[in-house]
């Protein structure tokens, strides 16, 4: 049996789920702090 | 850690800390993943099969350390009243769900050309899926107690007690010896031989800081969110 498909699927779920929630992760941090930024600068 | 009640100076050091973590944790893993893919030898009897190993272990490792996080802001939650606790909980929760439902998942596909099956009712592989469903109930409170705005002390309790299945997890191995492979690294050494062990720890730690980094990032996403709704509260009660 060829072992390398199941190797590639395992890397690319594991590179593509991580750099999702990286991504994610950041994009919702930024679009906050932008929120509560401009809330200040308001005051 | 009560020097961390402050938010302002948790965010004075998460803010320079959040890059660091991220960047050496994704080149660590960058290099461990490529040193698994093409520098290691084949394993003697699992064959190239074993290349899984360096993102299954890191992800069965963050599940669980995600969870035992979860356990200990929930205690901090609830017996010191610690105001960063339940946010630092609720930020583990999904990035250790993910890790958990890798794990799974690599595991499913390391399972098929070693042991023939995608799927079995082992003691290791049952107890790994009770965690990832533990987090996404955990995920359903938090968020409930989150829109009630209250100190929510039901995911706190449930995030203590759900911890129980961490050594159920770790020892399944041993009271229940079916068909996942006993413990191979303990802390008196590997059976596994050192030409294939070495990216092993790299890949754990990078991903571990990339942890870390996103757990900072949701903590900091939370924080803000919370502070632009008391500032709306207090702007539509003037």
């Amino acid at each position: 049996m060829n072992h390398w498909p199941f190797i590639i699927a395992a890397y690319a779920i594991t590179i593509i789920g991580t750099l999702a929630i990286a991504v994610a992760s950041y994009a919702g941090m930024r679009r906050a702090e932008r929120q509560a930024d401009a809330l200040t600068r308001r005051d | 850690m009560h020097i961390f009640a402050n938010p302002a100076r948790f965010l004075s050091i998460a803010r320079p800390l959040t890059p660091w973590l991220g960047w050496v944790g994704a080149v660590l893993i960058v290099a461990a993943l490529f040193a698994g893919l093409f520098v290691t030898p084949r394993d003697y009897l699992q064959g190239e099969s074993v290349r899984i190993m360096y993102v299954h272990v890191p992800a069965a490792w963050l599940g669980m350390a995600g969870w035992s996080g979860i356990a200990t802001a929930s205690l901090m939650q609830l017996i010191w009243r610690h105001p960063l606790a339940a946010v630092a909980g609720r930020a583990i929760a999904v990035p250790g769900a993910l890790f958990a439902a890798i794990c799974l998942v690599t595991g499913s596909i390391w399972g098929r050309p070693t042991w023939g099956a995608w799927w079995e009712w082992d003691g290791r592989l049952t107890s790994m899926l009770v965690l990832f469903f533990l987090y996404l109930a955990y995920i359903a409170l938090a968020s409930a107690g989150a829109e009630r705005g209250s100190n929510d002390r039901i995911s706190a309790i449930f995030g203590v007690v759900g911890a129980a299945n961490i050594p159920v997890i770790h020892y399944s191995v041993e009271w229940w010896r079916t068909l996942h492979q006993g413990q191979s690294i303990g802390l008196s050494g590997s059976t596994i031989d050192g030409s294939i062990l070495w990216p092993l720890p790299i890949a754990a730690l990078g991903f571990s800081l990339l942890f870390g980094a996103i757990v900072l990032m949701r903590m900091r996403a939370l924080l803000a969110q919370a502070k632009v709704v008391a500032r709306l509260k207090r702007m539509t009660a003037e």
